[in-house]
């Protein structure tokens, strides 16, 4: 066990065996969700409410549900850094800030096309859209305070504190829906009791979920891996891989 | 499948112009979160490379040996 997180900290350790499993990570994750965007876009019959547009939940659902779990990535990873000092904590932590924010982009932005046909507006100041419109600019925040600092070390805590602060919303999404009047609906999947929602749209959503948290997976590496370079790109190991890549 | 012509497909009941507007963007956002690492990688080891070369030039010249 130990061990184990003794070579975690290494950075060649990590750098080639993020490369291993992106090997097989990168082509699963592809065909996932093309697989799940033709069969969510295709092969599904229409909602009898909201008719094709409730199409977009394929992609909407997932990006909201990974944008939060990449959220706890990046702040459980400011918080190791923070604590124990761990600069491959501080590293994932830099690298899940960016695909945080594409993903919640994604769900504001696919969440806004679909609110039009079935709200009748592209945006609401709701509950949870105003919560996870707040997630979006911590996720920016981060991003920009890592590169307003020239001292990496006082950015990686400036950055874990800020993301740690910013915690406090993450009940608050995902609450927002019980706790306020809102235009958005309660979720549809549950885990415990009944999903009001038909096996026949549950089945390419629940691929489509998994799709996404793999493609986050592999941003998350392919990120730390380039990150890694950066930090290390005097020492020996990154000389090494180079002359090991010239040669090929 | 559950339509019948390509243009339904496209049109999807008045639906599509908010239904392709939302996949186009989100594969574009994909393939930019997809590609952007991978680029920057690209460049860091093409820059160590080029250093190491540089280095080896010193090295063998004899003018100067590595720092």
């Amino acid at each position: 066990m130990w061990t184990f997180f003794h070579k975690l900290g290494s950075p060649p350790w990590l750098y080639s065996i993020a490369g291993a499993i992106l090997r097989w990570l990168v082509p699963i994750t592809l065909i996932a969700l093309v697989v799940g965007m033709v069969w969510g876009l295709l092969f599904t019959s229409p909602d009898f409410r909201q008719g094709n547009s409730y199409r977009i939940i394929y992609i909407h659902v997932p990006a909201a549900v990974v944008a939060l779990a990449a959220y706890y990535v990046m702040a459980i990873a400011g918080a190791v850094s923070l604590i124990w000092r761990i600069k491959m904590a501080d590293v994932a932590m830099k690298a899940a800030a960016p695909v945080g924010a594409a993903l919640t982009f994604i769900a504001l932005f696919t969440g806004a096309l679909w609110g039009k046909p079935t709200w009748g507006t592209w945006w609401v100041w709701d509950a949870r859209i105003t919560s996870m419109l707040i997630l979006l600019f911590l996720y920016l925040g981060v991003v920009a305070l890592y590169e307003a600092f020239d001292n990496k070390e006082a950015a990686g805590k400036a950055c874990a504190v800020l993301s740690l602060v910013g915690m406090v919303n993450i009940p608050i999404i995902y609450k927002s829906v019980d706790w306020w009047y809102s235009l958005h609906q309660p979720a549809s999947i549950r885990f415990t009791g009944d999903s009001t929602i038909d096996a026949s749209m549950l089945y390419p959503l629940m691929l489509m979920i998994a799709a996404f948290y793999a493609l986050f997976t592999c941003c998350l590496l392919m990120n730390m891996r380039a990150e890694l370079l950066q930090r290390e790109s005097r020492t020996q190991w990154v000389k090494k891989l180079v002359s090991k890549r010239d040669r090929r | 499948m559950y339509f019948d012509s390509v243009q339904e497909v496209l049109v999807m009941n008045g639906h599509g112009v908010y239904v392709w507007p939302a996949y186009l963007i989100t594969i574009l956002i994909i393939m930019a979160v997809f590609i952007a690492p991978l680029r920057r990688s690209n460049r860091l080891l093409t820059q160590v490379a080029s250093e190491v070369r540089r280095a080896n030039g010193r090295v063998i010249s004899g003018s100067e040996g590595e720092p």
